[in-house]
């Protein structure tokens, strides 16, 4: 399917460009699909386009050397990723992968700069959505120096565990990012790491507290 | 049992969905479609309550919520 102007309109990067500017824009937009687990973009290799989600879903994310996933963001229809690198003569910075099928739009880097230094409104839509990057990490950024996640996640599950009857509420991963001020994805890491430290165990949609002593230490009331 | 099935189902609350989809392209096994553009479950002995789709709801729409329990045995005092 060729790439739609309709879509392009919609996307930050565009917004309030003119018709004329659309045509001149479009024939650098490329059309590329990808399937569940395709790996769309590897950390640490030449930067060399910015995507748009066309329909899917994007996960970006980063693995440490160890095997651990962070993920940074969720990308839906209308969002872009790899932003940053493409602005530099870096690398990506993130890895991306196709959660489900998933179209994108892309554009070439070296095309992205030619297009930038014709259309100042194309570059100022590339500032407001760098800015909101920028938030965004810095709010990563916060979790990670300031907040033990991992404990106040910990404190959430002591405090709403129950015997197995029900009695308790059931909690979403949302809810208890929402409890403690941070984002999804940082509970989700949280969880990670108590279960690979035999902390607790994950069965399906249960969360059983396996060492309660340990969880306690996590969240800071035994030592 | 019925109820046992009833309560492992990621919770959909219809007037959130706005029949996106997204959920249903990233569900693994199959337990989502759209039916009339709602998203609902079926087939949930294959869910493996990944929680991707709540993940990717922009809407809020689908939540997988958790039990937490205490392994029996356990001092939980």
């Amino acid at each position: 399917m060729a790439v739609r102007l309709e879509f392009l309109r919609g996307v930050a990067y565009f917004r309030g460009l003119d018709e004329a500017a659309l045509a001149v824009i479009r024939p650098f937009v490329y059309e590329k699909k990808a399937g569940r687990g395709d790996i769309i973009l590897f950390e640490g290799e030449p930067a060399e386009a910015l995507y748009f989600v066309v329909a899917g879903v994007v996960k970006v994310y980063k693995t440490s050397t160890d095997g651990k996933e962070q993920i940074f963001r969720i990308t839906r229809p209308g969002e872009s990723f790899n932003d940053v690198p493409v602005g530099t003569d870096g690398v990506n910075l993130f890895s991306a992968e196709a959660m489900g099928p998933v179209t994108l739009n892309a554009v070439n880097k070296s095309d992205l700069a030619r297009l930038l230094k014709e259309y100042p409104a194309l570059a100022a839509n590339v500032i407001g959505v760098l800015s909101q990057r920028v938030r965004q990490l810095l709010a990563l950024v916060e979790d990670f120096s300031f907040r033990r996640v991992t404990g106040r996640v910990a404190k959430v599950l002591l405090e709403h565990a129950g015997d197995g009857t029900g009695e308790r509420p059931r909690l979403t991963q949302q809810e208890m990012a929402a409890m403690i001020g941070t984002a999804r994805e940082m509970v989700g890491r949280s969880l990670k790491n108590l279960e690979e430290e035999g902390i607790i165990r994950l069965e399906r949609n249960r969360i059983i507290i396996a060492d309660t002593a340990a969880l306690r230490r996590q969240a800071g009331l035994e030592r | 049992m019925g109820m046992e099935t009833m309560r492992d189902m990621p919770v959909i609350d219809r007037d959130k969905c706005q029949g996106c989809g997204l959920c249903v392209s990233v569900c693994a096994c199959g337990a989502l479609v759209l039916v009339e553009g709602i998203v609902t479950a079926v087939a949930v002995d294959e869910c493996r309550w990944c929680t991707l789709c709540e993940l990717v709801c922009p809407n809020n729409a689908i939540t997988c919520p958790f039990e937490i329990v205490f392994e029996s045995g356990q001092d939980t005092a």
